[in-house]
């Protein structure tokens, strides 16, 4: 999965879509397996990233990995009470509108209002938070300011960030990760969520849970939910029956801004201990190690032998994450540091200095190359918080890719640009004029069908291995409760 | 006869209702198996009553369950006046962490009104019955001193006379009335047991301790559906296919031990 920051418009029309199809339910109401979030912002739940509030994620011991929330002798202490795990007032009570008083109350002097009722209590409340509490507060001294990523920034990098000329935000549409070293798989203490084998999709068996909640404190995304209601948790399956019938999940499909991309990735599992024991800020690169080429004739032979489909290995070739991740460096995962190998990549948006305001006049001239990348305003520092384990010049990179574009395709159709310059740019990246047109294309111009590269799962051939009357299943969806999912007593 | 029904029906029911349809619930309806937890909506006030609760409840039922099981052991141990008393108070102390710790979710559960919105009626008769016999229980241990070695001369052969098919009430009957509603209390409880959330009890994850952190399953074995292509001829409703052709692979893959 690779998410392109710089098309985001935050328009949250993949959470609503996500709303609709999976979580309007009750004891649902507050989860949010698809939400996009302002930064700086404190996001979802409330300053989720704050480790050290969360105990979220991995954390290396003695150079084995182990969860943050502590060791796995002592963690069973903490069934009967999880001291991690967040409140509902991390997120927020979940209210809708007494709208019955509009029509029914007694005719009198005041308007009738409808005013707002808690879906859990059905009492009144005062809405204190909600899931987009933060929208668009990118200054905000009250809410942006919290944003953990900016901690690690220097007094003046904060006030670059802050003064009001240069206010800036962006969005990030967050989902489940569907990590390679999923934190919330190993805090299950009654194995039910499970990694799928064939595309990696990662699911809490809803029979098998049992409420303990650990999954919710151990996810650093804080992408796994518990259900008040029903006492399970839940979280993303990326719309596994779609993918299944080769549509995209929901969220991708009905982005506006067309940032979402997905493909199948090839990666060596037996490789995920040592790219676990490097420092954080190579963490990206050694994810990177991890994903193979599915071109590669030895990589191609294995993955037949091991029984991948010729049809799902041609479409890992053509996969666009592959391109965005491995070959053109330009997706990074958010917050590798908490060590569960996100397999959601992101392309850092641009947001550069274009110019400089003087005495009225309006300068957008620049002396040096990839200045404005440089200049850019939200300091290269905060980006590589949230993208790079603190590694500064992938980042970088993979701005300045995205701006080398911009000039390669200026030249071109506009005309306006020295050549020689752009050359040199391209050449500075080691990228090729092909390379910086085919960016172009897959950013700016990708149909749908480069966009979503789904691997064919061949649910018939599955379908044959079973024993059961596979003529029961005639019509089925493939998916679903053999009974009620209604809360025990 | 009204003893024949209270030590004899009474316990071979509740025994047989509690042990059917635990499994029943367990085969027919998995999904309700779950701890029900209410710490998301309510966790301060959840920790001194649930922690409490918990290790004092189990505390006070190991000691009931090592007194069935190894009755001669327990009347060896209490040979030594010292620790007799160790015993006692070991006893009585868990006793009264679950009777605080219980006390506590009560008024949890009746005074924050988050909580309140996942109360069934079965957790109302569940807490009731807890409440009852913990309450008899310390009772018991505060005001008939030496419990931990007249139970395993006086309840223990009954239990054991229960469970040899062999009901024998001699040694119950002479006990005071408040000892006789604490075993009769205990069987209201096993027969609310499989219809309530005590199921959770049977679900503890103590695999977890020694399983490997991931798990992956692959739903199918691609290789083994590859053999079975081309497409075989269509079959009739209720026609099983041989049961060579198993059924979807799932077994956990480690990716790494700890």
């Amino acid at each position: 999965m690779v998410f392109h920051l710089d098309k985001c418009i935050g328009c949250h029309t993949c959470s609503i879509a996500c709303k609709n199809v999976w979580t309007d339910r009750k004891g649902a109401e507050y989860m949010w397996w698809n939400n996009v979030e302002t930064k700086p912002g404190t996001g979802y739940p409330t300053a989720w990233e704050d480790q050290n509030k969360y105990h979220g994620g991995w954390e290396q011991n003695n150079g084995q990995p182990d969860l943050k929330m502590g060791r796995r002798e002592l963690r069973v202490l903490n069934i009967f009470h999880n001291p991690h795990l967040p409140k509902l007032d991390d997120y927020y009570e979940p209210w809708t509108y007494k709208y019955e008083d509009l029509f029914d109350s007694p005719e009198g002097a005041d308007q009738p209002t409808a005013r707002p009722i808690s879906m859990i209590t059905g009492k009144y409340v005062d809405i204190e938070a909600g899931p987009n509490w933060d929208d668009d507060l990118g200054g905000s001294p009250v809410y942006a300011a919290n944003d953990p990523n900016l901690d690690k920034l220097t007094e003046e990098e904060r006030a670059q960030v802050f003064e009001i000329d240069k206010l800036v935000f962006f969005y990030l549409p967050r989902i489940c990760n569907h990590c390679v070293n999923p934190a919330c798989v190993a805090a299950c203490p009654s194995g039910a969520i499970y990694k799928r084998g064939e595309d990696g999709i990662v699911l809490i068996n809803q029979e098998k849970c049992r409420g303990w909640r650990m999954c919710v404190t151990a996810c650093p995304y804080k992408k796994s939910y518990y259900n008040w209601s029903t006492g399970k948790s839940e979280k993303c399956i990326l719309c596994f029956p779609r993918l299944e019938t080769g549509q995209a999940p929901a969220c991708f499909h009905s982005c506006v801004g067309r940032i979402r991309y997905l493909g199948g990735l090839l990666y060596d599992a037996d490789r995920l201990l040592d790219a676990l024991r490097v420092p954080d800020d190579k963490l990206v690169e050694a994810q990177r190690e991890m994903i193979l080429d599915p071109r590669d004739p030895q990589v191609r032979e294995g993955a037949l032998g091991n029984g991948i489909d010729a049809r799902a290995l041609e479409a890992c070739e053509r996969s666009p994450v592959y391109r965005y991740v491995k070959e053109w460096k330009m997706a990074l995962p958010l917050h590798p540091e908490f060590r569960t190998l996100p397999m959601l990549f992101y392309v850092p948006p641009l947001l550069p200095v274009m110019a400089k305001s003087e005495d009225g006049l309006y300068d957008s001239s620049n002396a040096e190359l990839f200045s404005p990348i440089e200049k850019a305003r939200l300091p290269m520092k905060y980006m590589a918080s949230l993208f790079a384990g603190g590694n500064q010049d992938l980042v970088r990179y993979a701005l300045k890719k995205q701006y080398a574009v911009r000039l390669f395709k200026r030249l071109d159709t506009v005309g306006d640009m020295d050549a020689a310059a752009v050359k040199r740019a391209l050449e500075q990246l080691n990228m090729t004029e092909e390379e910086a047109e085919q960016i172009f294309r897959l950013t700016a111009l990708p149909l749908f069908d480069e966009r979503f590269v789904i691997p064919p799962s061949h649910r018939e051939q599955a379908l044959q291995m079973l024993n059961d009357d596979m003529w029961a299943e005639k019509g089925g969806a493939g998916f679903g409760f053999r009974e009620a999912p209604v809360r025990g007593a | 006869m009204h003893n024949n029904l209270l030590y004899i029906i009474l316990p071979y029911t509740a025994f047989t209702i509690a042990v059917v349809f635990t499994i029943h619930r367990y085969r027919k309806d998995a999904f309700t198996y779950s701890s029900l937890s209410s710490q998301f909506l309510e966790s301060k006030e959840l920790f001194y009553g649930s922690v409490a609760w918990h290790f004092g409840v189990i505390g006070a039922l190991a000691g009931h369950v090592i007194g069935f099981l190894l009755p001669s052991g327990v009347r060896w141990f209490n040979g030594v006046p010292v620790r007799l008393y160790i015993l006692e108070t070991t006893g009585l102390l868990f006793g009264l962490l679950a009777l605080i710790g219980i006390i506590s979710l009560v008024v949890r559960r009746a005074t924050s009104s988050r909580v309140r919105a996942v109360t069934s009626k079965m957790d109302v008769v569940v807490v009731t019955l807890l409440l009852i016999q913990v309450s008899l229980g310390v009772y018991i241990a505060v005001f008939y001193r030496w419990g931990s070695s007249w139970y395993v001369t006086s309840a223990v052969p009954y239990l054991r006379s229960l469970w040899a098919l062999q009901p024998d009430l001699k040694m119950i009957e002479p006990l005071p009335l408040v000892i006789k509603l604490h075993i009769v209390n205990f069987y209201l409880l096993l027969i609310v047991f499989p219809f309530s959330r005590l199921v959770h009890m049977l679900v503890i994850p103590l695999q977890y301790l020694w399983r490997p952190y991931q798990i992956v399953i692959w739903n199918w074995n691609r290789r083994r559906a590859q053999a079975h292509a081309p497409q075989p001829a269509r079959q009739p409703a209720g026609v099983t296919s041989p049961a060579d052709e198993a059924a979807a692979e799932t077994q956990p893959v480690s990716v790494y031990t700890r």
